[in-house]
């Protein structure tokens, strides 16, 4: 029992940064049509950049904080209008193939600039266990839970509760008339990918100390937010939420009571079921479907 | 989206091709044993870039999962041979498993369209490889099956690396003849009737669902193919080159060629083959420069190189049209005033 508990919280753990990820993934597709399958080399990115100003004797906190702020630029501006902007007009497919491309180029980079070596990486929260109702709990997995919580439901805020937030929403939902009624909607697209870049630096601030900084870390966190986006609702913030925090319980006790070797077949096992009977994801609102 | 047209009235195209194959059977005879390896993986290579290109480019389905197949045609191939049958078995059993596998994986495309497609082809990728790496009483997981023998034809030895790229090459060839006839018999005609317009192909009579299956089924089995060619070639399989890496590579070569164009497959393969050897100073960077360059391509032409060419020929057949336009009018005006 003790045992469950303590996978339960570590799945969560991990399953809000996959939601983390996840939401960003489904802001990029709700504004822009952008399938990102560069995301997982996105939240590998900033912990090299981190590491970089590390390196370069900065404390860490400086460091973050030079991290987030180069993510916002590379990952968020410098993405929108050097990549997806110009392809924009070509559609899905382009878009998507020039992430793949995107995605082969941020791995090599790190490989060939900084190391093709795993890299320790300091952690924001101290290690240590608390004990919660007679149960071992480690502090990294409920820090991880707060932080993400306290993000996430800053984003609820902003998007639902602010002028800002009603814009973006506006915009991603209808562009057309949005666009009549006034909102500047090319600037709220940029804000969606900022808030993406955000995002993924965060994830890459709680998930690097526990799976170390290495060039092909993104390989199985873009598939895990992947599946976690459509598994939920593919346009539905919520539904990104729903299906990290699932897809990291059933990731988790899956490992631990059926199978080590397959553990990573159980959530594709739920991709294609999800997929084949209820692609708008469990949450999600149908979108109209050509055939 | 406007399709590429694959018929080109022009000669130049079957003389580049000539020109083509002409360099591909003298280029090898002056090349040393690893030269020949990498001109025989960027046959093998292009065999599943065709399959690839018949499924996306012609059908229109987009696929994550080539890489898979090549997988699956690969273990099939080294599986027989290593337990005493001949080449012949194993290709047959690669083309009958990717036929089958790739038939049920079309299932899915008859419910879902474009990036979801995407999304349950790139799980079975996935699932492919776990499977390749965990089943080892079958696949030896990540030790991998050593000493695929090379297959004897018409009781010739293919063991040298020239023989045996020359048997790359032919078998290329026949696939290119087969995939040529087969864009141009009823069934390439339906494949693109089901890209272009799937709605208006059914009400023409066209079974969508069928000719969807068989567009993967096909695609794959040009797929299991390059797999079987791929584990002789190598001479070792093992569950690291079939990864989702591999799927995305064959995407970008059938893109960067040009999504249905029929040379497109070839042009990408060279590029994502041979590039990396020839452009062996810039070393790590190629990988870098390779994806700045797809990226760039997309950009400026999503039809890959080829749309790029097709452009250009269609630029300068509307000039001279224009030109022959305008001087007949200004002959026709001479005239009336005169």
């Amino acid at each position: 029992m003790a045992n469950l508990l303590n996978l339960l919280i570590s799945g969560l753990a991990t399953g809000a940064i996959y939601a983390l990820v996840a939401i960003g993934f489904t802001l990029l597709w709700q504004t822009s049509q952008t399938i990102n399958f560069a995301q997982g080399e996105f939240v590998m990115m900033p912990a090299f950049f981190i590491l970089a100003a590390l390196h370069a004797g900065v404390p860490f906190w400086l460091s973050i904080i030079f991290g987030v702020l180069i993510s916002l630029l590379l990952l968020g501006l410098v993405f929108k209008k050097a990549l997806v902007d110009p392809m924009l007009k070509h559609g899905v497919l382009p878009i998507a193939i020039a992430t793949m491309a995107l995605s082969i180029g941020m791995k090599e980079s790190v490989k060939e600039f900084f190391t093709a070596e795993a890299e320790p990486f300091p952690s924001l929260i101290p290690a240590g266990n608390v004990n919660i109702f007679g149960v071992e709990v480690s502090l990294q997995s409920i820090g991880v839970l707060v932080l993400a919580i306290v993000a996430v439901t800053a984003l609820n805020l902003l998007l639902n509760r602010t002028s800002v937030g009603h814009q973006m929403q506006a915009a991603a939902q209808n562009p057309t008339v949005a666009r009549i009624i006034g909102v500047p909607v090319e600037r709220m697209i940029l804000y969606t990918f900022l808030i993406n870049a955000g995002l993924v630096a965060l994830a890459s601030v709680l998930i690097t100390p526990i799976y170390l900084a290495k060039f092909s870390s993104g390989e199985v966190l873009g598939l895990a937010a992947f599946i976690a986006a459509i598994v939920g609702g593919f346009n539905q913030v919520r539904g990104a939420i729903v299906g990290g925090l699932l897809l990291g319980v059933i990731d988790n006790l899956g490992a631990a009571y059926i199978s080590t070797q397959y553990r990573g077949a159980i959530p594709l096992f739920l991709l294609i079921v999800v997929i084949l009977f209820r692609p708008q994801g469990l949450l999600g609102r149908a979108e109209e479907r050509t055939v | 989206m406007t399709g590429p047209r694959a018929t080109t009235r022009t000669l130049w195209p079957w003389l580049i091709g000539l020109a083509g194959l002409v360099v591909l059977l003298v280029l090898p005879l002056g090349l040393a044993r690893y030269g020949l390896y990498i001109l025989s993986m960027w046959a093998v290579m292009t065999i599943a870039a065709i399959g690839l290109n018949l499924t996306l480019g012609y059908a229109g389905q987009v696929s994550l999962a080539q890489g898979a197949f090549v997988g699956i045609g690969a273990y099939a191939g080294a599986i027989a041979t290593t337990n005493g049958l001949p080449f012949i078995a194993g290709l047959a059993l690669a083309i009958v498993l990717c036929f089958v596998v790739g038939w049920l994986l079309g299932y899915p495309a008859l419910r879902v369209q474009h990036h979801y497609l995407a999304f349950i082809t790139l799980a079975f990728s996935t699932l492919a490889f776990l499977v390749f790496r965990n089943e080892e009483w079958l696949t030896k997981g990540i030790y991998g099956i050593t000493d695929v023998p090379r297959p004897r034809i018409f009781g010739l030895s293919t063991d040298g690396p020239l023989a045996f790229y020359y048997f790359c090459l032919a078998s290329l060839g026949l696939v290119s003849l087969a995939t040529w006839w087969l864009i141009r018999s009823p069934w390439g005609r339906a494949f693109v009737a089901l890209r272009e317009n799937p709605v208006r192909a059914l009400s023409l009579g066209v079974d969508t669902r069928r000719y969807t299956l068989i567009a993967f089924a096909l695609g794959s089995v040009l797929g299991g193919i390059a797999g079987a060619l791929y584990a002789p070639l190598v001479e070792f399989v093992d569950p690291t080159p079939f990864t989702l890496t591999l799927s995305f590579n064959l995407l970008m070569m059938v893109i960067v060629g040009g999504s249905g164009f029929f040379f497109g497959p070839f042009l990408g393969a060279l590029i994502s083959v041979l590039l990396p050897e020839w452009l062996r100073f810039a070393h790590g960077y190629y990988l870098m420069l390779y994806a700045i360059f797809v990226m760039a391509l997309l950009a400026w032409s999503p039809t890959g190189i080829l749309g790029i060419v097709q452009k250009l020929i269609a630029d300068r057949r509307t000039r001279r049209a224009s030109a022959t336009r305008a001087a007949a009018t200004a002959t026709f005006t001479a005239e009336k005033s005169s």
